[in-house]
């Protein structure tokens, strides 16, 4: 175990209409500590000091919530190879300067200092990113097989988490990742065949109403994607948009 | 006077719930729409309920403390849920989940209850898969099982180790479904901080904007608390930082019973604490309990690099004592184990609190490659969390708080002792008794949810629907609660001491894991209370809240939190204490046998004891659920 002193440059905004703006720190921090311990600590200091605490979003703290997400010296996520809460300061120097923003997209709205409004993501999931299947109604599980590589691919799609960092990541802000990921799980498995025009149709729409931008295949989205979702969700997205459009 | 009565259906077990669905009253479909459910919490048992609810007609207003209804802590769950389908052809059946269930439970269940729960569980699968959640298959397409924390048949279903991300996203996107169709009113950011009584039944709730910091009221037919586990009692746990009791303590303070909350278990795989910056601890699937062999230095005090330590020196304390199961006991076992082994001073890691779970004869046996093959995820988590390679050095693990048995009491129908209050998944006490199986919990919650209160709700408003009338949120009783809830937000942020939440809620878990975690007795369990009475009333003379209200503040909703978990805590100690045997989870050391194993003492505790709020620094009274076991009859448990 090792003490290390980063300097700490951090968005603070007081509200969704409040300018923003970089503020400098300075914390020792142990090496062991996980990067938002990093923050929970430096939020003891501002607190003990009578200043207002950085407010930033976190739950589970094991990758897989999806709620925690940072823009670390330019990276969604930063170093990390998965979520900001499974990055440790050992990754870091004694003596670095690490910048910390919000996720920035129109999409987005900052609530608070580097916390986001992600609820787009909700109501492009609201928009046919479900099966119709009542409660009560199905049949029998093994009645309907999927084959094995089946499953295994949809299930590289579906491990996605909503955390956004796609759409952090890309030059246009768009959230094609998200919504294609979602699409091409449900176009893989049969339960999903049904709807599967509907879905892509609405989903597509409703992510260009909430202000996201189009992929121009930067593949930014996949380079910080936490669970390694394939860019070729958005080939799927696209072709399954396009085949529901024509037909 | 408090009725316990659990108004299980009588006669046979196998038809019992057949007949409490056909007894019960329905709701005409045009009537359905008439009524407001308000469902608190978008875990597996929030999320399926607010969705079914809606798909039968009612209207449904949903709320969570996260950002998104995807977000809960059913989420992280990652063995697998249990199902009695029998797909594997090996002997299972909805008897035997029973039996295992009650049994697992150390028999301190309602049999009722969970024989139930072993019924729907296959329902459960069937929906999920419907949802077309990719559960892992065989080749020919159908699902595939494997066996699960000691399980002797393979009855659990599995999606890699996101079981608990599958099903709930697949909850969610049944809640997200309604969202669309408008029967569902989802409210984000809300955190619930009162339960609002009119002429005796659940009207109400009080909730407060995490972003704003405003208090809005919602009233309601009935009120759903989905809300989790009081894991985080403990401070360090495998539960999310925001996991909290408050929503259902402030039922039970509105009097609601909270029933058996020494029933904690404390999970033996997780990464330990390597520091005093430590927010929340990792676990690590018990399933590499089945190839890693869990050792200690023979001499306390050993502080030698464990490559170093020769195999005549390495205590394997599971594989010594129990020569029958070795490294694969129970959860409780395996934990208390571990906890004996530090405190004679063998434990390992900086902190002394941890023991070695080494892969080093898996890797003689299987190859590198083998155990990557098996466990390659995990070693790659354990890697990332702590910067030790695992296949070069032993894994360092410890027990840590994980999930609660215990919660607010419910009948057959789970339904509090507050009429029109329901309580679902892990913030009831139903269906685990005192210690939970793996892979159970995503079946109880959903079970709950999707199965369960659509007929035990429309039961309640069959029979009341027409004694409850719509009400105003002008109602007295929500001003009195609202304004309840603002003198104690004003109180906090008043208060000028010099400590934050964060550092009496860490004392606080501190003392918990000391004297109330894997293992009790009755002067640690006296000292405990006298040490939480303690911290609590430091707390309100020096608890510092900076910051305002009217904007989001995540520290002064910790605050508020950690000021009901030091009143909970209180009643957790006493329960542990008055509960005179160990059973389950709940270990007392007076209370063993000659090899040191649990003892029960069913002649004196075979029941719920489900505890009476009295008034702020009034003691509460303890009321009892007889239990009897018609058909798993009591025997002692022995993994020798």
């Amino acid at each position: 175990m090792s003490q290390i002193n980063v300097k700490l440059r951090v968005w603070r905004q007081a509200g969704p209409d409040a300018p923003g703006k970089l503020v400098d720190y300075s914390l020792t921090t142990d090496t062991h500590a996980s990067f938002l311990e990093m923050l929970d600590q430096l939020n003891r200091e501002l607190v003990s000091k009578g200043e207002d605490a950085l407010e930033f979003d976190s739950d589970c703290r094991e990758g897989i919530c999806g709620m925690c997400g940072l823009v670390i010296n330019g990276v969604a996520h930063g170093p990390s190879d998965t979520t900001t809460c499974q990055l440790h300061m050992r990754s870091f120097n004694d003596g670095d300067t690490i910048t910390i923003e919000p996720w920035l997209a129109r999409a987005f709205p900052v609530i608070k200092d580097l916390v986001v409004d992600r609820s787009a993501f909700d109501r492009i999931q609201s928009a046919g990113g479900y099966v119709s299947v009542g409660t009560g109604s199905a049949p029998d599980a093994n009645a309907v097989a999927v084959g094995k590589e089946v499953a295994n691919e949809a299930m590289d799609y579906a491990t996605c988490i909503g955390c956004g960092a796609c759409v952090a990541a890309c030059p246009n802000a768009s959230a094609s990742l998200f919504t294609g990921a979602k699409i091409a799980q449900l176009a893989l498995m049969p339960q999903g065949h049904p709807e599967r025009k509907e879905r892509a149709l609405r989903m597509v729409d409703q992510m260009d109403k909430e202000g996201f931008g189009p992929c121009s295949n930067h593949g930014e989205c996949e380079a910080v994607c936490p669970k390694g979702i394939p860019i070729k969700a958005i080939a799927t997205m696209k072709r399954e948009w396009l085949k529901a459009t024509l037909s | 006077m408090i009725n316990l009565e659990a108004h299980e259906p009588d006669g046979d077990i196998e038809t019992g719930w057949e007949r409490a669905r056909f007894s019960n009253k329905l709701v005409n479909p045009a009537n359905k729409r008439k009524f407001n459910i308000l469902v608190v919490g978008t875990g597996l048992a929030g999320a399926s309920a607010a969705a079914t609810l809606a798909e039968l007609g009612y209207n449904v207003k949903s709320f969570c403390l996260q950002d998104s209804a995807r977000r809960a802590h059913s989420i992280a769950a990652q063995g697998g849920i249990n199902a009695a389908k029998n797909y594997a052809n090996d002997g299972d059946s909805v008897y035997r989940l029973f039996y295992d269930t009650v049994k697992g439970g150390d028999y301190r269940s309602r049999e009722s209850n969970v024989y139930r729960l072993a019924q729907v569980s296959v329902n459960i699968i069937d929906q999920a898969a419907a949802q077309g959640i990719p559960f892992a298959r065989e080749y020919g397409g159908t699902l595939t099982t494997r066996s699960f924390g000691g399980a002797q048949v393979s009855r659990t279903f599995y999606a890699r180790g996101q079981t608990g991300q599958q099903l709930l996203l697949g909850a969610y996107s049944a809640l997200m479904r309604q969202v669309d169709s408008g029967k569902v009113q989802l409210h984000t950011r809300r955190e619930m901080l009162d339960l609002v009584v009119v002429d005796g039944r659940a009207r109400g709730i009080v909730v407060r904007n995490l972003v704003t910091g405003a208090y809005e009221r919602y009233w309601g037919d009935a009120v759903l608390l989905a809300t989790g586990g009081y894991g985080r009692v403990f401070y360090l746990s495998t539960n999310a930082v925001n996991c909290n009791a408050t929503a259902a303590w402030r039922c039970h303070k509105r009097g609601a019973l909270f029933a058996n909350p020494c029933y904690t278990q404390i999970h033996p795989t997780c990464i330990p604490q390597s520091g005093e910056h430590q927010s929340k601890l990792t676990l690590m699937s018990e399933s590499l309990r089945n190839d890693g062999r869990v050792w200690v230095p023979k001499e306390a005090g050993d502080k030698r690099p464990a490559n170093q330590i020769p195999d005549a020196e390495r205590d394997y304390y599971l594989e010594r004592r129990y020569p029958a199961f070795g490294n694969l006991v129970p959860r409780d076992v395996a934990s208390r184990a571990a906890k004996q082994a530090c405190d004679e001073g063998k434990g390992v890691n900086v902190t002394g609190r941890a023991v070695y779970l080494d892969f080093r004869d898996a890797v003689k046996r299987m190859g590198v490659d083998g155990v990557k093959e098996k466990y390659g995820n995990l070693f790659d988590m354990y890697e990332r969390i702590t910067g030790d390679n695992p296949y070069q050095t032993p894994m360092k693990i410890y027990p840590a708080s994980h999930y609660t048995m215990g919660g607010l009491w419910v009948d057959y129908n789970l339904m509090t002792t507050i009429p029109g209050l329901f309580s679902l998944g892990e913030s009831n006490f139903s269906d685990h008794g005192a210690n939970r199986l793996g892979a159970s919990a995503l079946m109880q919650g959903l079970a709950d949810g999707y199965f369960v209160i659509p007929y035990t709700l429309g039961h309640y408003i069959g029979t009341h629907g027409n004694d409850i009338k719509p009400i105003d949120t002008d109602h007295a009783a929500f001003g009195e609660a609202e304004e309840a809830v603002s003198t104690r937000i004003d109180g906090l942020l008043a208060n000028k001491g010099d400590k934050s939440p964060l550092d009496f809620h860490r004392e606080l878990g501190n003392l918990m894991y000391d004297k109330v975690g894997m293992a009790r007795n009755e002067e640690g369990l006296t000292e405990a209370i006298d040490g939480i009475r303690q911290i609590r009333e430091e707390f309100w003379a020096n608890v510092s809240v900076p910051g305002r209200k009217d904007t989001m503040n995540q520290n002064l909703a910790e605050a508020n939190r950690v000021a009901d978990f030091l009143e909970l805590a209180e009643l957790l100690a006493r329960d542990a204490l008055e509960r005179r045997e160990s059973c389950g989870a709940h270990l007392r050391e007076e209370f063993l046998t000659e090899d040191g194993e649990a003892r029960r003492v069913d002649e004196d505790f075979q029941y719920s004891a489900a505890w009476e709020w009295k008034g702020e620094g009034e003691a509460h009274d303890l009321h009892k659920e007889e239990l009897s076991f018609k058909y798993v009859k009591p025997t002692t448990r022995s993994y020798k």
